[in-house]
């Protein structure tokens, strides 16, 4: 039995937290009337949070972690949002554009969630975007889906996003490529939207700081037989290669690299490429730097913590994706404390958002910026013996810069 | 492209035709006995490939792994054959299709259920753990070249299991000629079980024995799947012989595909297909059809 | 011969009945599923007149479904508002075109071997949109605005609207069906019911069957093409995973589940999966498992898939009878 299965997520899980009376107390006294309205009625209806993972196939681990790391979180707040208890209701995305619309109409339609959370694929951002976009409700959180264009030229007031935009981790890898000494570099990416936006972003910060880069792979998506373009490596010579994979694709190209003896080429990429598979890749990922928004040995208190709370909840190790979630919970927990738990009042639920204090996030402090998107510090990592080595900030306070955003 | 990197390249295309037949080896001799479509035997190769991961943890010996997982995905292969296939056999190939397609429903989440959706990786045994030198910065992994072995001396096992042994006589005439057989006294059934469960074993085996080099993980059955269909389909069904060229044509489709016309090369596997089947519409090696 | 029993002719006008009183009860969300589920229903019909009638089984039908949607999408890419007077006659030409040359290719081959060619053909197609930045790449394309049917100022249905749209979906459904239904009463519906049941004898009796089946791959695409076309206008998006393999097998599986050759039957296999997944999304966490059980139930047991079921029972009932209905037995 694994780990997920244990701790699986439940459909439906309606938590009655034992502090509701309490919280009750507390907050009534301070409640201006404008929320005071039906709040008697309110304070018992529990707070709806659709969410919307894949569970299934090659990114199920992704969908499990931001959906614990989220439950952790609002249960750290007493399972209480506002003072109202908490229902979630999830359903596996399947990874599936197709059945995207129909998925969120059903949480957003027929459930009438307050709070949308998901998707980690960027065409079903999209799609959940479209569907979303014009309503009062629900809010939406993005808690992975890097896509440039959810922050961009899709924003919205009321789309959030707790991760990053595939800009942001990759733009501090280039500058960081030059910065050790490189003066050419091949990228190499899947062939599909999120490997497009990483590598534009990694070229254009490595050609700004003077490097070249000779040449640009792309390798068709889900393809993992990466020989004849390792042998293409080896003979242009490059001073560094860039690279993004994830998953599994990540652990075989990490593993075919090393294999092909390219290790005296460095390896470089957004930190997706050795994020949640140090362990599978083992030898082979070993040197390999990279940026990201997180690093798992962030020496602050409340990573420690978390990480801690989460392993102990869940059997597994923390990683990005948990971050990610747990900084979703952690909007959702303030958000819902400042309207006092009137789902109702959108426009100061959004206005709460924007204002949100991540000072304690795991993976360091961190704000909203205009279009939703974190404005955040990028790490730089090695992966040294078997797990991510904190070297140092690659990027303070970085902020997409959110093109096509009206709300910029 | 100059010459030697030219013959790292058709180096690098052998080596992934070689990964492909050991796939579509099992698929075709299923297709062309049986005349069933499994699509459940991508899942069959992530089964083969999670087992012998779990079965590592254990022994810690990829050599005992295998040895003890192959067995395992025989009798999953044989129960399903007993259990669901042969009911089949005198409805339309669809219905076989269909229930091959339930099939990756299931195996699919019974691997969510008992391994989790997390990746794994499989360590490479020690005394093939080294490589050879290509050129001054590349090298080979000598365990490449230990698949390649293994593979050879697959296809000429299935060779003489099937061209030489009274097995193979008995499968070769069921597959033309049922009916015939089993006046004969032969119970073909068993036979197909037993042809089903061998086809089963062969996926499980090469993800276990590419388990090294691919890693471990969800969905990876269903990648593998459709090429392994590409590649039977070229080399006509049914045919090993076929497959095995048919592999080989795709190895080296994929890999100059990639490196000659990079805008096109996720086409070119396709394109080669499309190509092969107006030339001969009953693939490379394959019996006309009717 | 397509013929239908009375029996069936009532219950397929009953159905459409209860279709057509429906919406007000349904909400939004059941509306919307609906909606889809009418839509595949006419997708998987005209896959059901190639595997069902025709004899030839398509693994690459979602391309077409696919295609008219990303031509939709990139003819209301830079424009506010179009009339569908035009858009979707050029959508259905686009995929008649499509669909005539992946035919003309694949007609030539046979059984299994057309299977994977349409694979292969759907497949280069899906690497086309997959790859293609300007097209959205992986991401898809959004249709922003719906076409409309406005006539000058005048607009006769308002296609924004769910209930409007649900009735121009049920109506297509229907009008599918009647048309498919004539069509195979026609004599080009006899030749090629010829061709699945013995290509040979045709082709003996004269008939050049290629061209035949071409052309039926030809309305089969085509239609396949304006369900693409509602699904695009139904849920404003468009993506390579559309017209990818998993469509087309999940279309080929409504149709065999469905019963083929019966064109009912693959529209009532659009309705119990869409209802079966959308039930089985709320009440466990193994959604896929439970699928794939419901798949081999129905294959070992109804051979003549769900539209087979009533005959199925009947039989049943009448073998548990032996003296009243076959005393010569």
């Amino acid at each position: 039995m694994s780990n997920e299965q244990k701790n699986g997520i439940s459909r439906r899980t309606l938590i009655k937290g034992a502090g509701a009376a309490a919280g009750l107390a507390a907050a009534s006294s301070i409640v201006p009337s404008r929320f005071a309205y039906g709040a008697a009625h309110m304070k018992k209806t529990p707070v709806k949070i659709g969410i919307l993972l894949p569970y299934s196939g090659t990114y199920a681990m992704l969908g499990n972690s931001i959906t614990d790391a989220m439950k952790l979180r609002i249960a750290g707040a007493g399972d209480m949002l506002g003072g109202r208890p908490v229902e979630y209701v999830a359903i596996d995305s399947e990874m599936s554009v197709p059945k995207a619309p129909q998925n969120t109409s059903k949480l957003v339609d027929k459930d009438q969630v307050d709070f949308l959370v998901g998707p980690v694929h960027s065409g079903i951002a999209a799609a959940m975007a479209k569907i979303v976009g014009g309503r009062e409700k629900p809010i939406m959180i993005v808690p992975n889906a890097g896509s440039n264009a959810v922050t961009g030229s899709l924003c919205a007031p009321n789309i959030f996003r707790t991760s990053f935009s595939n800009w942001q981790p990759a733009y501090p890898g280039g500058t960081q490529m030059a910065k050790d000494g490189h003066k050419t570099c091949v990228t190499i990416a899947w062939k599909y939207a999120a490997g497009r936006q990483m590598m534009d972003a990694g070229a254009e910060a490595f050609t700004k700081a003077g490097g070249q880069v000779i040449k640009d792979i792309e390798v068709p998506f889900p393809d993992v037989e990466f020989q004849a373009f390792l042998s293409e490596i080896a003979a242009l010579k490059p001073d560094a290669v860039f690279a993004f994979f994830s998953g599994g694709g990540a652990t075989k190209f990490l593993k075919d690299y090393a294999a092909a003896g390219l290790k005296s080429i460095p390896l470089y990429g957004p930190g997706f490429l050795t994020e949640g598979v140090e362990q599978a890749a083992g030898e082979a990922a070993e040197g390999v730097r990279t940026t990201l928004h997180y690093s798992a040995d962030l020496d602050n208190p409340s990573n420690l913590a978390f990480r801690d709370a989460f392993e102990k909840a869940t059997g597994r190790v923390a990683n990005v994706f948990a971050v990610q979630g747990y900084d979703a919970g952690s909007l959702i927990v303030q958000a819902m404390a400042a309207v006092q738990g009137d789902t109702g009042a959108t426009a100061d639920i959004i206005k709460a958002m924007e204002n949100a204090n991540f000072i304690d996030s795991p993976r360091g402090p961190w704000k909203m910026s205009k279009a939703h998107n974190p404005i955040q510090n990028i790490y730089l990592r090695e992966v040294l013996n078997g797990a991510q080595d904190y070297i140092g900030i690659a990027a303070e306070a970085l902020e997409d810069p959110a093109t096509g955003c009206k709300m910029v | 492209m100059d010459f030697s990197t030219f013959l790292i390249q058709l180096l690098n295309s052998v080596q992934y035709g070689f990964l492909l037949f050991l796939v579509a080896s099992g698929l075709t001799l299923v297709f062309g006995i049986m005349g069933i479509i499994n699509l459940a035997h991508g899942a069959f190769y992530m089964f083969g490939a999670y087992v012998v991961w779990w079965l590592v943890g254990y022994t810690e010996s990829l050599t005992l792994s295998i040895l003890l997982g192959v067995p395992l995905i025989m009798v999953l292969g044989y129960a399903i054959e007993r259990l669901a296939i042969a009911r089949l056999y005198e409805r339309d190939h669809l219905y076989q299709v269909l229930l091959t397609y339930g099939l990756i429903l299931i195996l699919n989440e019974c691997q969510k259920i008992f391994w989790g959706s997390n990746f794994y990786s499989v360590p490479i045994p020690e005394a093939l753990s080294g490589s050879i030198p290509l050129t001054e910065n590349q090298v080979y992994p000598i365990y490449r070249v230990f698949i390649s072995i293994v593979c050879m001396l697959i296809a000429a096992g299935m060779y003489l299991l099937i061209q030489k042994t009274r097995l193979g006589m008995t499968i070769r005439a069921g597959a033309s000629n049922r009916e015939m057989v089993q006046a004969l006294g032969i119970d073909i059934s068993r036979v197909f079980a037993i042809v089903f469960s061998l086809g089963a074993a062969l996926a499980g085996f090469a993800g276990m024995i590419g388990a090294p080099i691919s890693s471990v993980y969800p969905g990876m059955g269903d990648q593998i799947l459709i090429i392994s269909f590409v590649v039977v389909v070229i080399g006509g069904i049914g045919s090993i012989k076929g497959a095995f060229i048919g592999a080989m044509l795709i190895g080296l489709a994929d890999t100059f595909g990639k490196v000659l016309v990079p805008d096109f090369a996720s086409m070119a596997v396709y394109a080669t297909m499309a190509v092969v089947l107006l030339w001969r519409p009953q693939g490379l090696f394959g019996q006309p059809v009717h | 011969m397509y013929r239908t029993s009375l029996a069936l002719n009532l219950t397929l006008i009953a159905a459409i009945v209860v279709l057509a009183v429906l919406p007000p009860f349904l909400g939004i969300y059941y509306g919307n599923l609906v909606t889809r589920m009418m839509i595949l229903g006419i997708f998987a019909m005209s896959l059901d007149l190639l595997i069902g009638f025709t004899g030839l089984v398509s693994f690459g039908h979602a391309a077409f479904f696919g295609l008219s949607g990303y031509m939709l999408a990139i003819l209301m890419m830079d424009v506010d508002s179009a009339s569908i007077y035009w858009v979707l006659p050029a959508c259905l030409a686009a995929t008649a075109l499509a669909s005539a040359v992946i035919g003309w290719f694949s007609v030539r081959t046979s059984g299994i071997y057309f299977i994977m060619i349409t694979l292969a053909f759907a497949q280069m197609l899906f690497y086309f949109f997959n790859e293609n930045t300007a097209l959205g790449g992986s991401d898809g394309m959004f249709i922003f605005n719906k076409p409309t049917l406005a006539i000058g100022s005048w607009n006769p249905i308002d296609l924004e609207d769910h209930h409007t749209f649900y009735y121009v979906v049920l109506v297509s459904l229907a009008l599918s069906y009647l048309g498919l239904r004539r069509l195979l009463n026609a004599p080009f519906g006899m030749v090629i019911q010829g061709v699945r049941t013995n290509e040979n004898r045709t082709r003996a009796l004269g008939f050049a069957t290629r061209r035949y089946k071409l052309v039926s791959f030809v309305i089969a695409g085509t239609l396949a093409g304006f369900a693409g076309f509602l699904e695009a206008m139904h849920s404003s998006i468009i993506s390579p995973a559309h017209l990818g393999w998993h469509e087309s097998g999940n279309a080929m599986m409504t149709v065999i589940l469905g019963g083929m050759g019966t064109l009912h039957g693959p529209v009532i296999g659009a309705f119990a999966f869409g209802f079966l997944h959308d039930w089985l999304q709320e009440v466990t966490e193994h959604t896929t498992l439970y699928m794939g059980i419901f798949v081999i139930a129905v294959v070992l047991f109804l051979p003549r898939g769900i539209a087979g079921l009533p005959a199925d029972v009947m039989r049943l009932l009448r073998r548990r009878a032996p003296d009243e209905e076959d005393p010569g037995a």
